[in-house]
């Protein structure tokens, strides 16, 4: 009676399957109750933000696509008709996207920019991403022969007929700065770096007095400086063109800011590699060649792209001295008489205000993912 | 076979080969060609612009900051008429490219500081709209935002008749947010001495909980208690003075407001798009502070029993100051340098008055753009030096 048989004792040989959790844990309930409804202070900002989304999201659709205007060929179709309500005008785009694209670039010639975007993007997809094969030789071509095609293609010259720079406008214009200043910046920006860090005194303060006076003032001024001081400076007669001007302004400028990526990235390389290549019987400018650059180079490429980001929401400055990029082509139609309706304001800059968003977005989602892989590889 | 000597292969040294190879003077000789180039490229520039401006008839100087402006500006904080001179024009642009400045840095850091943390928030709505937010505004350039608030928004607004009437008197229309003006009676100075007076006791009361809680360990609510003093001493004496503070309200006479005090529309634009945008990139440099704090940290000051309002204000803030201040300082500066853009939509800062009207007027490019310039350096500067300092006050203190 008290002794317990041997043969019904049970002994569990596998693991039991975890059970369910409760309902209210489990699937959307469970969810929304852990992340929206946690606390007392988490249901009142639930619900204000709620509350907040049910207030701005349908005006803001109905604006953006049920009211709005989708075609038509002037002033006329997004003009409010008898109380009934008028949404955002993108018919007005519609019109004027060639203008928006090109400037006044003329219209028989619009294939030569079309090519050089095209090509540009092609190019900067096999340069970007990592996979593709022959990339270096892709990079070299892209800063040696793409530059003097695309000055070829676009200004003119041997054969094709010359297009001043006066009628470059829109994307193309921004484009043009942006690029031609991130691509002039590096060099400026590699050889400031260097003497920032160098031993000799009179070329370290040189270096530093530069990047801090150009970092120190705001891009306006330096714009404003480079259409107005810059004819000065040179001999009398010689007058150059005005995107030009702005170039050589936003190339120095973006030179400064680059100087100090490129001096982070010179600082994260371990002593041991300069020591290496001293011992190695490399001279200063050799070493920095072959062994400090491509390796400090490599560690900024994401604080490169972020100086991009940065630059190309600059070139939109280029608008106040005269010259009209994409943000600057859009403000001129606002004053465009067969167009102009309330409306089009709105329209226009959020029109540009997605098309900025959508490259500067790309570029830091890119920056984010270089900096994740590179980060693998080296860590200090 | 016997041991040969190293240097027997080498040519003899001479001294033309010691001093070509020497690095010191290889150095030297160096920094004087880049310095005798600069003067040259220098002397070339003072060469041409001298001549150029020959031609042009502009003599160089500073003489023109003393004749009549002769234009208007739309925001004075000081006396400013059509005959006072440039450098009045130049003080009252700095004054607003100041105003603009200090309010923009208050409302971008108090915004950016409350997105920065919401985007950390264990509220997922809460989070994900901040992080929209964030990525919305900081990938769209902030002259468009600007044109934006002042064309799409603000321009748009109905005229006063139809103005949003808010609280306090306070008026939205196209002309600006027009609100009653503060009148300060003649004892209203007593008022604000007790002010400071009452900042003094705050303070000292805070440096003796400070001893106590380091000597007993006994805490003292020193928040509240200062809180307490500041706001309440100053207005007991306020009442009991008998309220020396009265308002004039605006308003609406036929169709616009007369007396009051207007914030011109320019000025509403400047400050909503420069600190909606600028609190965008706070935002990341608050998160990237508070998650630079480990996890450890709040687990230790767990374990030692703090409260979890207690180890955000001792343990998780200090450190993540330390984080978030250099960025934030440079953010501050870039808001300043930002806030240039004025000039796009007619607000009257320096760039506008000064690089705009007077050098449009007088033509003496380099002397406008150089001073232009100047001051900008030098509020940079001036605010790098400041957090330097402040940063190495703050600095770990290593042991």
């Amino acid at each position: 009676m008290s002794r317990i048989e041997t043969d019904t004792v049970f002994v569990r040989r596998d693991f039991l399957e975890p059970e369910a959790p409760p309902p209210s844990l489990g699937g959307f309930p469970g969810w929304a109750r852990k992340h929206l409804f946690s606390s007392p202070l988490n249901i009142a900002i639930s619900l204000a933000m709620l509350l907040l989304l049910a207030w701005m999201l349908p005006p803001l659709i109905r604006w953006l696509f049920v009211d709005a205007v989708w075609t038509g060929s002037n002033r006329e179709a997004c003009l409010p008709k008898d109380g009934e309500r008028v949404g955002a005008c993108w018919a007005f785009i519609n019109a004027k996207l060639a203008q928006f694209t090109f400037g006044s670039y003329p219209a028989d010639q619009r294939w030569r920019p079309s090519l050089v975007m095209v090509s540009f993007f092609i190019g900067l997809a096999w340069v970007a991403i990592p996979k593709m094969p022959r990339r270096r030789e892709a990079t070299w071509l892209m800063l040696t022969a793409f530059p003097v095609a695309t000055f070829w293609l676009l200004y003119g010259g041997l054969g094709l007929p010359i297009v001043e720079t006066s009628n470059w406008g829109g994307l193309l214009v921004t484009l043009v700065v942006a690029i031609t200043g991130i691509v002039a910046s590096l060099p400026l920006g590699i050889l400031l770096a260097l003497g920032r860090r160098s031993k000799l005194p009179f070329i370290k303060i040189v270096s530093v007095v530069f990047i801090e006076v150009w970092r120190g003032v705001p891009l306006i001024t330096v714009l404003f400086m480079a259409s107005v001081m810059l004819p000065l400076f040179l001999p009398t007669g010689v007058n150059f063109d005005k995107l030009l001007r702005a170039l050589i302004g936003v190339a120095l400028f973006t030179g400064a800011y680059m100087a100090e990526t490129i001096r982070g990235g010179l600082q994260a390389i371990p002593k041991g590699q300069y020591e290496g290549a001293a011992s190695l019987g490399l001279g200063y400018w050799q070493s920095m060649r072959l062994i400090i650059l491509p390796q400090a180079l490599k560690i900024v490429i994401p604080g490169i792209v972020n100086s991009f980001i940065s630059l190309f929401k600059d070139t939109s400055l280029v608008m106040i001295i005269g010259l009209y990029d994409l943000l600057g082509s859009i403000q001129r139609n606002f004053s465009d008489a067969n167009w102009s309706t309330p409306s089009i304001a709105p329209t226009g800059l959020i029109f540009a205000a997605a098309v900025f968003w959508v490259f500067c977005f790309s570029m830091s989602r890119y920056s984010m993912y270089m900096e994740r892989k590179l980060n693998t590889g080296r860590k200090r | 076979m016997t041991l040969r000597d190293k240097t027997a292969g080498e040519p003899p040294r001479s001294w033309v080969r010691a001093v070509l190879y020497d690095e010191t003077i290889r150095g030297w000789v160096f920094q004087g060609l880049v310095l005798l180039g600069l003067i040259l490229f220098a002397m070339w520039v003072i060469h041409n612009t001298a001549a150029n401006l020959r031609a042009a008839n502009i003599p160089f100087g500073f003489d023109f900051l003393h004749m009549r402006a002769g234009f208007d500006i739309s925001q004075k904080p000081i006396d400013y008429t059509l005959d006072s001179s440039h450098a009045q024009a130049f003080k009252v642009g700095l004054l607003n490219t100041i105003i603009v400045s200090v309010l923009g840095i208050v409302f971008a850091t108090i915004i950016g500081f409350i997105v920065g943390i919401s985007r950390l928030s264990s509220n997922w709505l809460l989070a994900r709209a901040a992080t929209v937010y964030v990525e919305t505004l900081r990938n769209i350039p902030l002259l468009l935002q600007l044109l934006f608030w002042y064309k799409a928004v603000l321009s748009v607004l109905p005229g006063p008749r139809q103005g949003y009437m808010l609280p306090f008197s306070t008026n939205l229309s196209n002309r600006g947010l027009t609100m009653p003006r503060p009148i300060v009676g003649e004892s209203f100075d007593v008022v604000m001495w007790t002010i400071v007076v009452a900042v003094g006791i705050a303070w000292a009361l805070a440096r003796w909980a400070r001893r106590r809680q380091a000597a007993t360990g006994r805490p003292f609510p020193i928040f509240r208690a200062s809180l307490g003093i500041v706001i309440g001493v100053p207005l007991v004496v306020f009442l009991g003075l008998g309220a020396p503070l009265s308002f004039e309200i605006p308003e609406l006479k036929g169709f616009n407001f007369v007396g009051g005090m207007v914030v011109h529309p320019e000025l509403i634009a400047m400050l909503l798009g420069i600190s909606l945008y600028t609190a965008s990139f706070i935002a990341e440099t608050v998160r990237a502070g508070i998650l630079a704090v480990s996890s450890g940290q709040t687990e230790a000051a767990e374990s030692l029993g703090l409260r979890n309002r207690q180890t955000m204000r001792l343990i998780v803030v200090p450190q993540a100051m330390r984080v978030i201040i250099p960025p934030l300082t440079s953010q501050y500066l870039n808001l300043t340098k930002n806030s240039s853009l004025a000039l796009a939509i007619g607000y009257p800062d320096l760039v506008a008055v000064f690089a705009g009207s007077t050098l449009n007027i007088t033509g003496h490019a380099i002397e406008v753009i150089a001073i232009t310039m100047a001051v900008y350096l030098a509020l940079s500067l001036i605010t790098a030096a400041l957090m330097n300092w402040f940063n190495a006050r703050v600095a770990l203190v290593e042991r």
